[in-house]
């Protein structure tokens, strides 16, 4: 009888947070058929952890496991010889620090088109893609974010700035001072 | 409260945005924007970039055919046994009723076990966080289980299990006595490369097994399992798979 109330709790809680793992998924290998293979896959694996699960922040469990599953995916993927698509110019600024200098950044945002703001944020590397994911579109805290990625917090302030400090000069938005 | 300085406002303004400040230090910062052009340019910027990403980045739903077929695992129980043979309605009645009882008793005892279990989680999260600031995590510092074991003779009122893995890759390192759910415990402290795991051992007061069961807590495996009449709790920053095999290897070695 446990054993079932306990499934019936883990199909309520995969249930209710469904959107939320396939939008994970789908922003981190970037393709709808790999994203439901990972989602289905992090099922799998939710049910087999699902004893170990002590209740509270049922969302951020079931994404911390489709996190771990999508990157095993990815892993698998860059292994196979697909080579992932980040954008070169977004990798090499991954090292530069942001501009710092006297006058004022002025950032005005012109309008943005919605296919060119995806492209944006798909061509980050995925951890800054994922904090971005996490924050703005799940409306997770930093904490929640670090849980679920396995990193400190201040990893997290970090990814999150450089997502959008990147996503500003892909749109050409950043007005050079 | 004194006015923040340009320079102390601007790490503050990506917190801002992300509601991660308390009251004092945003009212601080929306006292400094006021005034101060630079911070309010950067400001009025994150703002538009996040309401553009809220606007235009796509939330991509659940396709129907996930919905319908994420769950592509058998079913572990019958969902229902009184579905199958056709019996007599009030034996159905009489089932239906021990059923509910049964369910909410199950109900009532994992929730409480829940919560005891969290409670117990973080505390020996603290205690394996503890050893690992001190430079010693062991109190006896041995590889040999005929030393640790004889060691917490007269210290404990019960003789714990001690085991060397190290034919299996978990060599035994030491033991230490610490304090856990309000009673003295065995911590067996074994390594792997550079990660060390903190087995926590004392004797149980139920009377059946049960687990192992993983947890992660604040980015720390957790893996409780009872067995032999003693509770196990083994914790480590050691990834998932090794510290499953590692729980593993120790049922085994008993």
């Amino acid at each position: 009888v446990t054993d079932e109330l306990s499934r019936k709790r883990y199909e309520q809680l995969v249930a209710s947070h469904l959107d939320a793992a396939y939008n994970l998924a789908r922003w981190l290998t970037q393709n709808p058929d790999d994203a439901h293979d990972c989602v289905q896959d992090a099922c799998m694996r939710a049910l087999r952890f699902f004893g170990g699960f002590r209740g509270g922040d049922g969302r951020a469990w079931l994404l911390t496991i489709v996190r771990n599953t999508c990157y095993s995916f990815l892993q698998r993927r860059q292994a196979g010889g697909a080579v992932l698509e980040y954008d070169d110019e977004c990798m090499s600024l991954v090292s530069q620090e942001p501009s710092n200098t006297d006058n004022p950044e002025v950032y005005a945002l012109r309008e943005t088109d919605a296919r060119q703001l995806e492209a944006a944020i798909m061509a980050l590397p995925p951890e800054y893609r994922e904090a971005l994911v996490l924050r703005e579109l799940e409306d997770f805290s930093y904490k929640q974010i670090a849980d679920i990625a396995g990193v400190p917090i201040g990893t997290v302030m970090s990814r999150l700035s450089r997502a959008r400090e990147l996503l500003r000069r892909r749109l050409g938005t950043e007005e050079s001072p | 409260m004194t006015p923040i300085r340009c320079d102390e406002c601007t790490p503050l303004l990506p917190l801002y945005g992300d509601g991660e400040l308390d009251a004092a230090q945003a009212l601080a910062v929306e006292q400094h924007t006021a005034d101060c052009a630079r911070c309010k340019a950067r400001l009025t910027g994150a703002r538009e970039l996040r309401a553009a990403i809220r606007r235009c980045a796509p939330y991509y739903r659940a396709p129907d055919a996930l919905r319908q077929h994420w769950d592509s695992s058998p079913p572990n129980a019958p969902v229902s046994a009184t579905a199958t043979a056709p019996s007599r309605r009030w034996q159905r009645w009489i089932g239906a009723l021990a059923a509910c009882l049964v369910l909410s008793l199950a109900v009532n005892t994992r929730l409480l076990m829940r919560d005891d279990n969290a409670r117990l989680s973080d505390e020996l999260l603290n205690a394996h966080l503890r050893s690992l600031m001190a430079d010693h995590p062991a109190d006896v510092q041995s590889t040999d289980q005929h030393t640790v074991k004889p060691w917490f003779a007269g210290k404990l009122d019960f003789s714990p299990p001690v085991r060397d893995l190290a034919s299996v890759g978990f060599p035994l390192a030491g033991g230490r006595l610490d304090y856990i759910d309000h009673r003295k415990v065995a911590a067996l402290i074994y390594r792997r490369r550079l990660h060390v795991i903190n087995l926590f051992v004392w004797p149980s007061a139920a009377s059946f097994s049960l687990g192992p069961d993983q947890q992660t807590v604040t980015g720390y495996n957790v893996i409780h399992w009872r067995a032999d009449g003693m509770e196990w709790w083994a914790i480590s920053d050691l990834n998932t798979t090794e510290l499953e095999d590692f729980a593993r290897q120790m049922r085994k070695s008993l």
